[in-house]
């Protein structure tokens, strides 16, 4: 799970992490008052949606304008602020209809003496949580993984007793952090760790994270994403999802416990298990087709699952051919057959339906499917069902 | 010969009192598992699915002699459970349950590792040893004994593969399935050595998938250690990155563990690789007859 920017924040201020002073708002004129009350002569913009890459990204509805921007006065902050909200945002990140741009942070400037990255992710190799810095702050951190991996200075931590001075003290030296700013390194990065475990994030990434001419740390982006299977233990993070930045019927498959990631093409899949409807789409692909979604229904899926799943599946203008694949393990191909069925009848399919069966009672689900009278085409094995639903999306 | 466990293995299942640990109970029942009994905390001094129940893990040990535990917990005891499981002294320990928090598995993977015990999952279909021993969920007639080891992260594909290595008369010794999540208590480079040992396997089968670098380091395994025959498909060559595709451990992220990857590092390991998922039990003849 994501959440915004001045969200994250908000969690860095509460645990001891040092932000600078900010306020998230949803309307221009709040935007001036924002920079009234900061009190600087300076303050930054910044539109807040989920995707990276804002400083470079430029509004559709105003393409002079970027999603972070510099500003001297209220009335400055006011008009970017206008230019931003509503509209929407276009980044390398988010395709090219852009994210509506529901709040921006107008947040005080700062004396940056130098820009550092740090992230804090898991290494599953390791299996242990890993604290990631760079001299090279306020770049794409990917390119620099990929171009200079060596400049990527790594120390994992065990999570029972977060990260280590000396862990710091090492960075700090790498990075050629000196004198006073070793403290404030050591009480930043400390905290930061508290928070990475605290809150079960899958990712904590600040980049930038400024030094100071005063030699301080300061947060001056953030983001935070969660583990989702955690999060059963934060009902205060599950409030701060913003449903508008995510997929609709990847939100609305969520609520019924079906897996679903929306992709490009035109052949939709239902698959029971993950791995096997990854593979479902590999072999499409393989076959001269495009997928166009993976579709996980779970190993106990029933007829109000899979009624649901063909309405999301069909709502999808893109879709010219559907092929079911499923192997009957614990999920009986019977109860599968008629669950089809009764969905097929309720949902109304307008596309050619293509179902493969196998395992437990196959043969009578095969039955059940050729003696409905509906027009199902059915498949032997799983070439024959991806040549069957390429053809078909073809017609 | 197999591995981990087999028709003398005597099997407990925490959490029998539940839906799913009462079911599953049952079909491993049904295909000759040794189930001893079940730990559900309350629940002590009950019977289910004719088993007794336990209070704890301790007590169900002492009074059965079980040495290996199918754990059906939900996902916010499944840590402790695995914990229980260990401070009994139990070696093989499946844990079925799928949504542990990553942060539990970072704290119990070490303390498995230094018990020197087994742990499988979570988030996994378990461990079967062919027309012995079903620790789990999978589906036990598609299941005939032969040589193949076959090891996966996933569930179904794998009911698939092993589907496809009965119908071609290759059978199987032993079934792992290791899980989708990110961190799982057991890894291909486990298995592989296992595997290597066992007698009876003849040929290796690996299922992998995008996310992280387990096939990258399997490879370099094989490449070192393993003198046996090995198959392997990779799942989600179409997969967009940034994307968890149902398991929590299948995400392409910052342009890391796609599948093109991790099917270079497999050939140049010399490990035959299906293209297709219809062709896994192909690629394992064609890794045996080249093998030769």
């Amino acid at each position: 799970m994501k959440i915004h920017e001045f969200q994250a924040k908000e969690i860095f201020r509460r645990e001891g992490v040092a932000v600078l002073d900010n306020y998230p708002v949803r309307d221009p004129a709040a935007a001036a008052e924002a920079f009234k009350q900061l009190g600087g002569g300076l303050a930054v913009v910044k539109a807040q949606i989920h995707a990276g890459g804002r400083g470079k990204g430029t509004v559709v509805e105003v393409p002079t304008q970027r999603g972070v921007q510099l500003v001297k006065s209220a009335e400055e902050a006011e008009q970017v602020a206008k230019n931003l909200l509503g509209n929407r945002l276009v980044t390398i990140q988010t395709g090219a209809e852009g994210q509506r741009v529901g709040q921006v942070l107008v947040e005080a400037g700062c004396d940056i003496d130098r820009e550092i990255y740090l992230g804090i992710v898991l290494d599953r190799a390791v299996k242990k949580p890993v604290l990631m810095m760079s001299a090279e702050g306020g770049v794409e951190i990917e390119k620099v993984a990929e171009e200079h991996p060596e400049k990527i200075l790594k120390e994992h931590f065990d999570p029972a007793y977060g990260v280590e001075s000396y862990q710091v003290r090492k960075l700090c030296k790498q990075l050629g952090i000196e004198g006073a700013a070793v403290r404030s390194a050591d009480k930043f990065i400390k905290k930061l760790a508290e928070v990475y475990v605290k809150y079960d994030c899958s990712l904590v990434e600040i980049n930038p994270l400024v030094l100071t001419k005063k030699g301080e740390l300061i947060a001056l982006d953030a983001k935070v994403t969660f583990d989702d299977n955690a999060m059963f233990r934060h009902p205060d993070i599950v409030e701060l999802r913003d449903l508008s930045e995510e997929d609709e019927s990847e939100v609305r498959a969520g609520k019924a416990g079906l897996s679903y990631v929306k992709l490009e093409g035109n052949i939709a899949c239902l698959v029971n298990g993950a791995g096997l409807a990854m593979s479902t789409m590999d072999i499409i692909k393989l076959h001269g087709g495009e997928p166009a979604n993976f579709l996980d229904v779970g190993g106990g899926a029933n007829a109000e699952q899979v009624t649901e799943a063909f309405r999301i599946l069909l709502s999808d203008s893109n879709v010219k051919a559907v092929l079911v694949n499923i192997f009957g393990g614990i999920m009986q191909c019977t109860t599968i057959a008629k669950a089809l069925l009764e969905a097929y009848r309720t949902v109304g399919f307008n596309v050619p339906l293509v179902v493969r069966l196998e395992g437990t009672e196959v043969e009578e689900g095969r039955k059940i499917l050729a003696e409905s009278g509906v027009n199902i085409i059915t498949a032997d094995g799983l070439t024959d069902a991806a040549k069957k639903v390429v053809a078909a999306a073809q017609v | 010969m197999s591995i981990l466990i087999n028709r003398d293995t005597k099997v407990i299942c925490q959490g029998i009192t539940g839906k799913a640990g009462a079911f599953h109970t049952r079909g491993c029942l049904e295909y000759g598992t040794k189930m001893v009994a079940g730990v559900t905390p309350g629940k002590g001094g009950q019977t289910a699915e004719g088993l007794p129940v336990f209070d704890t893990v301790s007590e169900a040990v002492h009074e059965t002699g079980a040495d290996a535990t199918m754990i059906f917990v939900p996902p916010p005891f499944t840590a402790d459970a695995i914990l229980e499981a260990l401070d009994a002294g139990i070696k093989v320990i499946v844990a079925i349950t799928e949504g542990v928090p990553v942060i539990d598995m970072v704290r119990v993977y070490e303390r498995v590792k230094a018990a020197g015990a087994v742990l499988v999952g979570p988030n996994c279909p378990g461990v079967i040893t062919a027309e012995e021993c079903k620790i789990g969920i999978m589906p036990g007639y598609i299941h005939k004994r032969g040589k193949v080891g076959v090891m996966s992260r996933s569930g179904t594909l794998t009911y698939e593969a092993v589907w496809q290595t009965t119908s071609r008369g290759l059978g199987q010794t032993t079934c792992v399935g290791l899980g989708g999540d990110p961190i799982v208590g057991t890894s291909f480079i486990d298995v592989l050595q296992w595997f290597e040992d066992d007698s009876e396997t003849e040929a290796i089968l690996m299922i992998g998938e995008i996310g992280g670098t387990a096939e990258e380091e399997a490879a370099a395994y094989v490449q070192q250690h393993i003198t046996k025959p090995v198959a392997a498909f990779i799942a989600g060559t179409t997969a967009p990155p940034g994307k968890r595709m149902g398991h929590a451990g299948a995400i392409i992220s910052g342009g890391k563990g796609t599948a093109s990857e991790k099917i270079a590092a497999l050939r140049s390991a010399n490990i035959e690789v299906a293209d297709s998922p219809a062709d896994m039990g192909e690629a394992v003849e064609r890794a045996i007859a080249n093998h030769r």
